[in-house]
């Protein structure tokens, strides 16, 4: 055994790199199995011909790609674009104003940081059940207005565009509000004084300072809420119900019912890209501070 | 500060809360009420009751138990190898590996559930508890590193440097010295990879073979049959299980910054 310590500790001290590799090595193997190679094998897979029963065969088309011309997929895409979209503007309309209070609450910041954080570490399948629970046709916001009196039927709110919507800003919002506040945090409270004695009105001193130097919490945020929105498969499923199809559940029919697993990775392709896509606008946007620009 | 706050800005806030919290709020609530309706009828346990009567569920749990537990302590040993390299060691391509490391975390869930599908299907592998673990701790790795490289940043490294000039290797300062101050990090990393496996469905759904119902699983199955207060009564003790989880990886996190004092 000693003789194995000594040479491995000996063989690590001659090449600083192997150490550095050594540690990385067990983690980026699993990474690269079990994370990178499926997604490449997926790509693969967008490009090759459908078999009967599942799986592929041999070949190379693109037509998987073309069929998302089809007025029907082209709804899909829309649909799953316009409501993320929306779904992240209302996110950040919430979710801004909360992270400023946040950030300027003093002692109750503590407080109200772990109330925000706490949904987000509930499970997200529990909270989806939660959001059916209370707009179901019996569910409870139905009750209450029957019982007020507002209303003399239930309003359907489940199975609607609506619904989905209220499901993501409701799982997401934490992820719009955590990156804005740690932004504002940061902020250098003598720029505000700067511009108080300089003459500044608060509306003014908040488009012109506080805005401007929080853009990069707000861009992460967007960011953190539209993919995974777009990405979305459990809200659209048991909220949005068979009329309100995301790419999410999309791709998980061409895995099940309709059996096509080259155009189910297509669409999963699509969907990865689009994240990429976001990703490397973040990192340009990330390094590029405001007050450095002028 | 706080007064400078316009009371409009506080009020709206106060709105937002509250519906971040009303909808779990009501769903605990209305576990605990003997009808099956939302109408307060009184107080019972009926429903939990219920849940005994089925043994599916408690072999739910177990695999849950059973995946979270396996899946959680690789990925801490594997996450906790890369953040120890990514903050003691210079190497060759070092801000890309770290950029890298953050693609699982914004990747969505489902087109890493899917491309995981495949992979078992190419390389026929059988779906079952197996493939739920290796899937769980392909997504959990990254974020182990992310909070434990967090507390390794905060960490004296003299104590280190002190041992190795005392005469100690590398092996036994590692196991002396390094492990020790970050075990607290660690348990921080762990109990979240744990949570995160515990609560996640998505990917879960697309790698499970028949037998291999995790919890979660078991539940997306009882929504879609129908919706009744025994679904309230079973979110609510994964909502106990993750919440406690949640309350100890806090609590490590904070002995860590108490330890550095």
């Amino acid at each position: 055994m000693a003789g194995v310590r000594e040479r491995s500790l000996a063989w690590l001290h001659r090449r600083p790199q192997a150490q550095a590799w050594s540690l990385l090595g067990p983690g980026t193997f699993w990474l690269v199995m079990f994370f990178a190679i499926p997604i490449i094998i997926m790509l693969v897979y967008s490009f090759m011909v459908r078999g009967i029963y599942g799986g592929v065969e041999p070949g190379f088309t693109i037509e998987h790609y073309k069929r998302f011309f089809d007025p029907l997929y082209l709804r899909i895409l829309f649909r799953t674009f316009w409501i993320s979209v929306v779904c992240t503007a209302i996110c950040l309309l919430a979710g801004y104003p909360v992270a400023y209070v946040i950030a300027r609450a003093g002692r109750w910041k503590n407080l109200l940081l772990f109330l925000v954080v706490l949904p987000f570490w509930t499970s997200f399948l529990v909270r989806t059940y939660a959001m059916i629970f209370m707009l179901r046709d019996s569910g409870l916001i139905n009750a209450w207005l029957l019982k007020l009196g507002l209303i003399q039927n239930p309003i359907t709110m489940l199975y609607t565009p609506g619904a989905v919507m209220a499901g993501l800003v409701y799982g997401f919002l934490p992820f719009m509000i955590l990156p804005i506040y740690a932004s504002l945090e940061k902020l250098d409270l003598s720029l505000l004084e700067a511009a108080e004695v300089l003459g500044a009105k608060p509306a003014a001193r908040f488009w012109k300072v506080t805005l401007p130097l929080s853009m990069p919490g707000v861009v992460a945020g967007c960011l953190l809420v539209l993919i995974p929105c777009l990405g979305s498969f459990l809200t659209p499923d048991l909220l949005g119900g068979a009329k309100q199809v995301m790419i999410g559940n999309l791709v998980q029919n061409q895995f099940s019912s309709a059996r096509n697993w080259p155009f189910g990775s297509a669409a999963s392709f699509i969907l990865m890209a689009a994240v990429l896509v976001a990703v490397l606008i973040y990192l340009r946007i990330k390094d590029r501070s405001p007050l450095e620009e002028k | 500060m706080a007064q400078r706050l316009p009371k409009s800005l506080i009020g709206f806030t106060a709105v937002v809360y509250f519906l971040l919290h009303l909808p779990i709020l009501v769903l605990v609530i209305f576990s605990f009420n003997s009808s099956r309706y939302v109408v307060w009828t009184g107080l019972s346990l009926n429903w939990y009751r219920r849940l005994l009567e089925r043994p599916d569920i408690l072999a739910a749990l177990k695999a849950s138990l059973i995946v979270g537990i396996c899946s959680t302590i690789v990925s801490t040993i594997l996450g906790t190898l890369i953040a120890l390299a990514l903050a003691r060691h210079r190497f060759k391509g070092r801000t890309v590996f770290e950029g890298l490391l953050y693609v699982p975390i914004v990747t969505p869930e489902i087109v890493v559930g899917i491309s995981l599908l495949i992979l078992f299907a190419a390389l026929k592998i059988p779906l079952g508890l197996s493939t739920i673990t290796i899937a769980h701790i392909a997504f959990n790795i990254s974020f182990v590193v992310v909070v434990v490289l967090a507390r390794i940043q905060g960490m004296d490294q003299n104590l280190e440097e002190a041992a190795m000039n005392l005469g100690a290797d590398e092996i036994t300062t590692f196991w002396k010295i390094t492990v020790p101050q970050l075990w607290p990090g660690i348990l921080a990393g762990g109990l979240l990879a744990f949570t995160m496996s515990f609560d996640d469905f998505v990917i879960t759904f697309f790698v499970s073979g028949v037998g291999s119902t995790t919890l979660p699983l078991l539940v997306y199955g009882m929504v879609r049959k129908s919706i009744e207060p025994s679904i309230n009564a079973i979110s609510t003790l994964i909502l106990i299980v993750t919440t406690i989880t949640i309350y100890l990886a806090d609590r490590f996190g904070r002995e860590r910054a108490r330890a550095d004092v």
